[in-house]
């Protein structure tokens, strides 16, 4: 299932894909982007794949507390044993 | 970003307050934690950087001129030792190329092309993805996966992702794209046998 990307415009766009899923890109490269992908089924598939890659690891991390035993090592670590109390 | 060190006095904090320190270990650690741990993927060494960070911290506060906030500040301590930790334990896993401009002719080689998009949630999420991506950002060379982890993990703008590295805005947009495009590939390849399976059955 490896390929290539085929044609000059598909690797010149390659560079912008990933201000392009942020919403970041100006207007007129936008704009250049959606007309090739209009024609272009590969790179169509490299920018849906690409916002899913992202999209799923943001869904996949998950929210990391400090545990209690790591916030105490820290506290002893920095002596600051007195204030280890004070959450 | 969290901003809530801006509420402790700053004045206190440079003349050594404990106090003020201990507020600000307790209000900004367990973000520098997890960026530590992702960025590590190991939790005793994602708490050695925790501590160093502090450490080094407290001993450069009368220092501190304000230039960026103080929790930028925090943050860079934080990815500059847990990046000396890496060069420590992985030294190949850092090389020349990363600092390079971006080469559309190479990326673009050998690009794996399958719509991945298609599979059930169930299955882009089941716990044995979960793992290959895990390990896919541990796969990546480690000033990619700073990156990365600032921006599409943690979810840093541009701005704070460059300021907290101490690198340009492009230079951060160049090593996210690699990034991204990179983990991209993984996935394709790794949702790809799945789906060659599925069709096979």
């Amino acid at each position: 299932m490896s390929e290539h990307v085929q044609t000059p415009k598909c690797k010149q766009l390659l560079g912008s894909l990933s201000e392009y899923i942020d919403g970041d890109l100006q207007a007129e490269l936008c704009a250049e982007i959606e007309e090739h992908l209009k024609d272009c089924d590969n790179c169509r598939i490299v920018v849906n794949t690409l916002r899913k890659t992202v999209e799923l690891y943001k869904q996949t991390t998950e929210p990391v507390g400090l545990p209690d035993a790591v916030r105490e090592r820290l506290f002893l670590k920095l002596e600051l044993k007195d204030f280890l109390k004070k959450v | 970003m969290t901003e809530t060190a801006n509420t402790i006095s700053l004045e206190a904090l440079k003349t050594g307050d404990r106090e003020a320190f201990a507020r600000l270990v307790d209000e900004t650690s367990v973000h520098i934690y997890r960026v530590a741990l992702q960025i590590l993927g190991d939790d005793q060494d994602a708490e050695d950087v925790l501590q160093e960070t502090y450490i080094k911290a407290f001993r450069a506060l009368p220092d501190f001129e304000g230039r960026s906030s103080l929790t930028t500040w925090l943050y860079r301590i934080a990815v500059n030792e847990a990046l000396m930790l890496v060069r420590k334990r992985k030294p190949q896993t850092i090389s020349v190329e990363e600092n390079t401009p971006f080469d559309a002719e190479a990326e673009s080689d050998e690009m794996e092309i399958v719509d991945f998009c298609c599979l059930p949630e169930g299955e882009l999420l089941s716990s044995e993805s979960r793992r290959f991506l895990e390990q896919a950002v541990q796969n990546l060379p480690a000033n990619l996966r700073v990156a990365f982890v600032m921006r599409d993990m943690e979810e840093f703008s541009i701005q704070e992702t460059a300021e907290a590295l101490n690198l340009s805005k492009n230079n951060v947009k160049t090593r996210l794209l690699r990034a991204r495009l990179r983990l991209r590939q993984e996935l394709s390849v790794y949702f790809g046998g799945k789906i060659q399976k599925e069709s096979r059955r």
